[in-house]
């Protein structure tokens, strides 16, 4: 029946070739007509971490937490704080990689768009569990809602992370709904509740002209309303340290610092993204060498600002080494946790903005494996941000256990970091099994050559 | 217009100073004629008077009216009239710890659990080192109530910062914000708890604990003892120090007191040259220090470490 309506509507559109489209149709559809072996033994992989996870997380909750977990008075936040920074800063992806893009009409964002917002949905999520996790008491978290004080910044840090997550998701779900038509119309062998689904939320679509303004008018008004969202979900994270007297977090510098950040990890968290997606889904038609060439050059660009603001939150504060900054400094620079520190300068922020600068570094191999590593150091990068400075507060640590003074994660504390990852992962891989990854109706508009004719991609 | 209005307020202030006065003599002469009929406790209790004489009346006179209060005030609320305040004198500090001890047993805290910690501090290579007993400081400008999410930890009335334990979600974010590093976080550790439980119920102690320690999974820390100083014990930092190191008292009455001296609060930091811990960051602390001058004792090592025991 649907291959009827194609033939029928074939004459309203002749600026792109309906055959360019049926094989574009295909290619795309694929990864979610054909889960494969092992596409299924990865999701299995991915629920196994998970369960680990939750089972950690069990034991955390049922036993003593002073077994379980490695924090104590003084480095009381631990991995699952740093954590969290960590995929706030992730999740701004979608608002580089699809938003920013988007408005300024680099037309190579179409077939990134997608990924990079079910990557910043899935990472917003999963902050949020981070945060659950390393709550003393997790059943009381209604008590935010009974007795919330608009004083305290974790509540303007949920007011706008939850606002973040709605338009974030209203964003991926919206230009989804032509997609959703093409699911229905064209997959086959599929279960019935899944055929359902696409009916259901397609809308009944139609693609009528009427329809493609509401969509394109919306998603518009979307893609401004999540750059300022995206730049106060970090910025506001920022805040929950900088709002306090702690000399490592005291700086004016925070806000900006952490948003140029999650930027790089954005940049090095979507080429990593593009090459899996662009080799398990045999995607090379449509994430092209051009797109690491020009995810190649973003890095530099953001290692070079992130560099920047590196250099005003360590270097200056270093050269005047004031006894209250001293103490932590120190201990970054030459001390307990100076190898952590170097080797994220090197491979989260130097190597990242100079590598790329050469053009065979823009390949896509070399320059994943150069992204997987600016990714693993932006992890750490967090952890350093959050972990050392408790560790050396302003009065001196004296007479405590030896725990108490250093702290390195427990195996409870890893696992359910680890269960995070994971289920990041398994969000961003059933979603590209459920829906097509690339938006086809944009990569497909893409083609049009900036003629903008509407055209009926079902 | 103005004019009458003050006249009238005036009046009126006359007036019930007048009945003001006459309630209270007619109280007192009540109070005499009672304590006259009933028993003297025989024990004698020093008292200080308005004009800053030390004088001895049996202790059945004392009643402090604020231990009616204290049957009604809640956590949240402060203990009305009054402003409680901390002055530790560093001078006389030698490190024998007795102060955490009674502060533990008080509490019903285990090793290495310290809401009282004394530390060495040496100012300057060239300085001498002292011992520096620290409590919370009890802000006027707390930074840690600012961060508060559910507003489960507060500042009250008597300027005693507290924490509701059956409201702390357990965030741990006012101990990030505490510059001090004042707050303590119960994670639950199986012996803390089993030795709060054996001692919860110990009857020669008067426990003044409005925070619970005992509540795993939340922030606890100093409490300042509201209740006992409510009831007009002091706590037992204060009583437990063999040398007199930690004064406690209210700043309405300009009076500190370590059990067995009492001074004038303006007096003593102005005599003494009080001063308050990283006065720069702004937190106002309620907790002054007298410098570490005339020293009572020579200035010890450690020898011992108290809490290597994981």
């Amino acid at each position: 029946m649907s291959e009827n309506n194609f033939k029928n509507d074939k004459t309203t559109h002749e600026t792109f070739t309906q055959e360019e489209f049926m094989i574009m149709k295909e290619d795309l559809l694929r990864p979610v007509q054909h889960w494969g072996f092992w596409g299924k033994v990865w999701i299995a992989f991915l629920v196994v971490i998970c369960m680990l996870g939750v089972y950690a997380y069990y034991i955390q909750e049922t036993k003593s937490k002073y077994v379980t977990v490695s924090l104590r008075d003084y480095t009381m936040w631990g991995v699952y704080i740093s954590n969290f920074v960590f995929f706030v800063a992730l999740s701004l992806i979608g608002v580089l990689m699809s938003a920013v893009l988007k408005l300024t009409n680099f037309q190579w964002y179409r077939p990134l768009s997608r990924i990079a917002e079910i990557i910043a949905v899935a990472a917003i999520m999963l902050a949020g569990v981070s945060i659950v996790a390393a709550m003393g008491r997790p059943e009381r978290l209604y008590h935010l809602v009974i007795h919330g004080r608009i004083q305290s910044p974790i509540v303007w840090d949920i007011i706008v992370i939850l606002t973040y997550v709605t338009a974030s998701t209203i964003l991926l779900f919206i230009p989804l709904i032509p997609s959703l038509s093409t699911c229905k119309n064209h997959l086959t062998n599929k279960p019935k509740w899944q055929m359902k689904m696409y009916e259901i939320f397609s809308f009944g679509w139609e693609g009528s002209p009427e329809q493609w303004k509401i969509l394109k008018k919306s998603v518009k008004i979307l893609t401004v309303l999540v750059i300022p969202l995206g730049v106060s979900i970090h910025t506001v994270t920022a805040w929950l340290f900088a709002t306090t007297l702690r000399a490592e977090w005291d700086s004016t510098n925070f806000g900006a610092y952490f948003v140029s950040g999650a930027f790089l990890l954005g940049v090095a968290g979507m080429i990593v993204a593009v090459f899996v997606f662009r080799k398990a889904y045999n995607l090379e038609k449509y994430l092209t060498e051009m797109h690491f060439d020009k995810l190649g050059k973003a890095l530099v660009l953001m290692a070079c600002i992130y560099g920047y603001f590196n250099i005003n939150e360590y270097l200056v504060p270093a050269y005047k080494m004031s006894g209250l900054h001293a103490n932590h400094l120190l201990d970054l620079f030459t001390g307990e946790d100076s190898h952590f520190y170097w080797l994220v300068v090197v491979f989260g922020i130097a190597l990242p903005a100079i590598l790329p600068l050469i053009p065979a570094m823009r390949k896509p191999l070399p320059l994943t494996i150069l992204a997987f590593f600016v990714v693993i150091a932006g992890w750490f990068k967090r952890y350093l941000i959050v972990i050392p400075g408790l560790a050396h507060p302003y009065l001196p640590i004296q007479d405590v256990p030896d725990s108490w003074r250093h702290y390195s994660p427990s195996l409870i504390e890893m696992t359910i970091v680890a269960a995070t990852f994971a289920a990041m992962l398994l969000i961003v891989t059933l979603f590209s099994r459920f829906f097509p990854i690339i938006s086809v109706w944009e990569v497909a508009e893409g083609k049009l050559e900036g003629k903008d004719e509407i055209i009926n991609y079902k | 217009m103005k004019n009458e209005n003050e006249e009238s307020s005036r009046r009126k202030f006359l007036k019930f100073g007048l009945l003001a006065g006459t309630a209270t003599i007619a109280g007192l002469g009540a109070k005499s004629l009672l304590a006259d009929e009933s028993k003297d406790t025989g024990e004698m209790v020093k008292v200080l008077t308005a004009d800053g004489k030390l004088v001895e009346v049996d202790s059945s006179m004392i009643n402090h009216p604020s231990e009616k209060v204290l049957q009604e005030h809640s956590l949240r609320e402060g203990i009305a009239g009054k402003k409680f305040i901390m002055v530790i004198d560093l001078a006389r500090c030698a490190n024998e710890r007795k102060c955490i001890e009674g502060c533990q047993s008080m509490h019903g805290l285990m090793p290495p659990v310290e809401w009282l910690k004394v530390k060495r501090m040496q100012d300057s290579e060239l300085g001498a080192p002292y011992w520096f007993p620290q409590t919370c400081y009890h802000c006027d400008n707390p930074p840690c109530t600012k961060v508060c999410p559910v507003d489960a930890t507060f500042k009250r009335t008597d300027g005693i910062v507290a924490v509701d334990n059956d409201r702390c979600i357990g965030c741990k974010f006012c101990m990030a914000a505490c510059p001090y590093s004042a707050r303590t976080f119960n994670f639950g550790r199986p012996e803390s708890m089993k030795h709060f439980e054996d001692h919860a119920n110990d009857k020669e102690k008067d426990k003044c604990c409005t925070t619970k320690p005992s509540t795993e999974g939340t922030v606890s820390k100093c409490d300042f003892c509201p209740d006992a100083a409510a009831k007009g014990v002091l706590p037992s930092c204060v009583t437990e120090c063999p040398n007199g190191t930690i004064f406690f008292g209210d700043e309405n009455e300009d009076t500190v007191t370590n059990g067995e001296e009492t001074f004038r609060l303006k007096e003593l930091l102005r005599s003494r040259a009080g001063y308050r811990q990283f006065e720069e960051l702004g937190t106002k602390p309620r907790v002054y220090y007298l410098p570490p001058v005339k020293r009572q004792f020579p200035f010890e090592e450690a020898t011992e470490v108290h809490n290597k025991a994981e």
